[in-house]
């Protein structure tokens, strides 16, 4: 009876250990894609077809997961800690020198980068967010992204209002106007850190001010960066344009609240294809650059958005690391890039194809012309996660103070931004 | 952690121990005093494997500077020493003082929500004691929140405190005991706390009911027959006889609620979705923040062991009083 008792813990013990990810074989790759569309269900309705097509120009069967973002750094740290997981993954861009520092992604040296069309390709922009610089990058851009004020154009035509806000003085005018019973000026996700924490990038490069100085060392609570948080957590707190509700959004409420018609205006990224699979129709609303202050604060600089996107990286510890690199290749193809940007409503990451009929949307101009003109990257440096957490948390408990009435001062705001950046030191 | 049972040779009871040849009563004996270690075997096994292998890999953790650089190879990381545990530690820092913040919401959070459970638990299984009609019903209705599944369950008590459009402050509204048009916030602000208490209460009171049902299976009818015979009224007979026959049955219970409850993840994880605002910031998620968010799994592994000794020396303490006191009693 032990002797059986013994057996079966041996052969569960042997059940636990089969669960690697190695399959040995260069026919068959695994791939963890973001959520790039209004579900998981939808994305993989559109990526499937596209592998199927992979699968028949080279034999390579691609299993896909879909993973959502509330999960996709977590299950990432997971597989580069443990060497075990998927060949090819997506990652945000803002994370590539954060986990370029673990060296658990195949760098693109100049050599791998000729293997999948060469360096040139690549928007410029979109590649530099791709690793620390001066090192080979960690990841390709996949699909490109920037900021863009979304605003309601029958709310703006009823209240008289002809164009778009262009400078954050007009934006709190516009909301006071729009702001009334059921209804609110601005929309923001208060209680999402990674979205507070671009705002605090975007907000803090107009207001002159920088999260990293030049030897990667987090440089929170300047003068600049206080104001620049205070300028958008007023917006709520003083400005009475953001609904107090909104300091508990943390899963895109404020999309729905603006496809909804509770916000007359939303900042985000490429939000068109969400508001049609919400039931708005694309005659409903207009898209501008994000506003810039009226007069530009000392040291502001002219910069509206973060360069958002997604990257495409390799796991070092593949074990067909050429079917890899042919699959990197096949989605940065012209026709990929064409198709799969089409359908989520963000930009090619290649040169080729940014001319396309299917590019030249209102919505996509716009974020075109920023992401050319008037967006920067994120610090690349190995703590930019952490920045995303820490400060987008603080901003989340200033929102919550905010909310619930309190004088959000910038006393409030340095000491909140202050202890972020102890926990950075320890 | 709290296992203190270790059956020594088992003898078989009504049985004399005499009969059939000595040389194979031996036999039999060294067989028999085996066993029960042969029968330990499988479980010891796995109790290393799962719990007391990664527990020692985490205290190695916790003398490394385990960052984002290393995680992929461990050999890489420097030793560390004691230094994770000196910032866990230094009150002076940030991450000192928001640990021990942590700490004191913990225990605020686990007295709370452990005597509101035992005393729903104690007060429904006492009800439900006498048969009456729908009594199994009420007992299956009562037993509910702890069959559902905690995720599942969890994240529907966060669409019911949303703000404005949640069924918490709607029904608070219908009932005249809030602002409808101010309302208040339940996963954010000082209320967090109420919410995360409040739901997990409802889903550890059923068990402490479910136990104390049980327990209470086995007063026996004639205590109770003796006492309402001396003139003892209600409060008398849970005072004299039920507490004290429950006793066995609320040292386990209670060190287990405490136990499950002071280490909470899924309930302020899914309530909160990863980041807990201060005031219901729960030391688990606390330190889950302090590793898997910041990539810091050294300072991770130091807070947790740190908090593996404390509940050690509690639960440790608290075998030693209670025990103590069965003897004594």
């Amino acid at each position: 009876m032990a002797v059986a008792a013994l057996l079966t813990t041996a052969s569960l013990a042997a059940c636990g250990d089969s669960g690697s990810s190695s399959e040995g074989a260069a026919k068959t790759l695994s791939y963890w894609a973001s959520n790039q569309g209004a579900s998981i269900e939808f994305d993989k309705q559109t990526l499937q077809p596209e592998l199927d097509k992979f699968e028949q120009q080279t034999g390579i069967k691609v299993n896909l997961e879909v993973v959502p973002w509330s999960d996709l750094l977590n299950r990432l740290l997971a597989a580069a800690t443990s060497g075990k997981g998927p060949d090819v993954v997506n990652i945000g861009n803002t994370w590539s020198a954060s986990l370029q520092a673990t060296n658990a992604l195949i760098p693109f040296d100049d050599a791998t980068l000729a293997r999948i069309g060469g360096k040139d390709r690549f928007v410029p922009a979109a590649l530099a967010a791709a690793g620390a610089p001066g090192k080979p990058p960690a990841a390709v851009p996949l699909y490109s992204l920037a900021y863009a004020l979304y605003y309601n154009k029958k709310m703006f035509a009823d209240a008289g209002i002809a164009a778009p806000p262009a400078t954050w003085e007009e934006l709190v005018e516009t909301g006071r106007k729009l702001t009334r019973a059921g209804q609110w000026g601005l929309a923001v996700e208060g209680a999402n850190p990674a979205e507070n924490s671009h705002h605090a990038f975007t907000f803090g490069q107009q207001w002159g001010g920088e999260w990293f100085d030049s030897a990667g060392k987090p440089t929170f609570d300047t003068p600049q960066n206080v104001a620049a948080v205070k300028r958008y957590i007023d917006l709520m707190a003083v400005d009475k344009i953001v609904n107090p509700s909104n300091a508990e959004y943390a899963q895109n409420q404020s999309v729905a609240d603006f496809a909804n018609r509770k916000a007359a205006m939303l900042l985000w990224q490429a939000a068109g294809s969400n508001f049609k699979a919400q039931g708005m129709s694309p005659e409903e609303w207009g898209v501008a650059p994000v506003p810039f202050p009226a007069t530009p604060p000392p040291g502001g600089k002219k910069v509206n958005s973060m360069v958002a996107g997604i990257n495409i990286a390799i796991f070092a510890h593949t074990e067909n690391r050429d079917g890899a690199l042919q699959f990197v290749k096949f989605m940065t193809s012209d026709a990929e890039q064409v198709i799969l940007n089409k359908t989520y409503g963000s930009l090619p990451s290649v040169k080729t194809v940014s001319a396309d009929p299917a590019f030249q949307a209102p919505e996509q101009k716009v974020l075109g012309e920023v992401l050319a003109a008037t967006a920067a990257p994120l610090p690349q440096v190995p703590e930019e996660s952490q920045f995303e957490t820490l400060v987008g948390t603080a901003m989340k408990e200033l929102f919550a103070d905010a909310a619930s009435g309190k004088v959000v001062t910038e006393a409030l705001v340095k000491e909140k931004l202050g202890v972020a950046q102890q926990k950075m030191g320890s | 952690m709290a296992t203190t049972t270790a059956p020594g040779p088992v003898r078989p009871a009504g049985r004399p121990a005499e009969d059939g040849p000595p040389s194979r009563r031996r036999r039999r004996g060294v067989r028999r005093s085996y066993l029960p270690y042969l029968l330990l075997v499988p479980a010891a096994l796995l109790e290393l494997g799962i719990h007391v292998v990664p527990m020692l890999v985490g205290v190695w953790m916790s003398l490394l500077e385990l960052t984002q650089f290393h995680i992929r190879d461990w050999s890489t990381a420097p030793f560390a020493g004691l230094d994770n545990y000196r910032v866990t530690f230094d009150l002076d820092s940030a991450t000192g003082r928001d640990l021990l913040h942590s700490f004191w919401v913990t225990t605020a959070y686990t007295t709370l929500s452990v005597g509101l459970s035992w005393m729903l638990g104690l007060a429904a299984a006492v009800f439900l004691q006498r048969p009456f009609k729908g009594r199994a019903l009420l007992r299956t209705l009562f037993l509910t929140p702890y069959a559902l599944p905690v995720y599942t369950a969890v994240i529907t008590w966060t669409f019911m405190f949303q703000r404005d459009t949640g069924l918490v402050n709607h029904a608070l509204d219908q009932l005249g005991l809030v602002d409808g048009a101010n309302p208040p916030f339940w996963l954010i602000g000082e209320n967090s706390f109420v919410a995360l208490l409040v739901v997990s209460v409802w889903r550890s009171w059923p068990f402490a009911f479910l136990c104390l049902m049980a327990g209470l299976q086995n007063v026996p009818a004639e205590l109770y027959e003796a006492s309402a015979i001396d003139g003892a009224n209600f409060w008398r007979r849970l005072r004299d006889v039920t507490l004290p026959m429950l006793r066995p049955v609320n040292q386990v219970l209670l060190l287990v609620l405490f136990l499950w409850t002071f280490n909470d993840f899924n309930t302020p994880y899914v309530l909160f979705g990863g980041s807990a605002p201060r005031q219901a910031d729960l030391i688990s998620i606390h330190i889950y923040q302090s590793s898997f968010v910041t990539w810091n799994f050294g300072l991770g592994s130091a807070m947790s062991v740190a908090l593996l000794l404390f509940l050690l020396v509690v639960t440790a303490g608290y075998l030693l009083v209670t025990n103590r006191r069965r003897e004594h009693a």
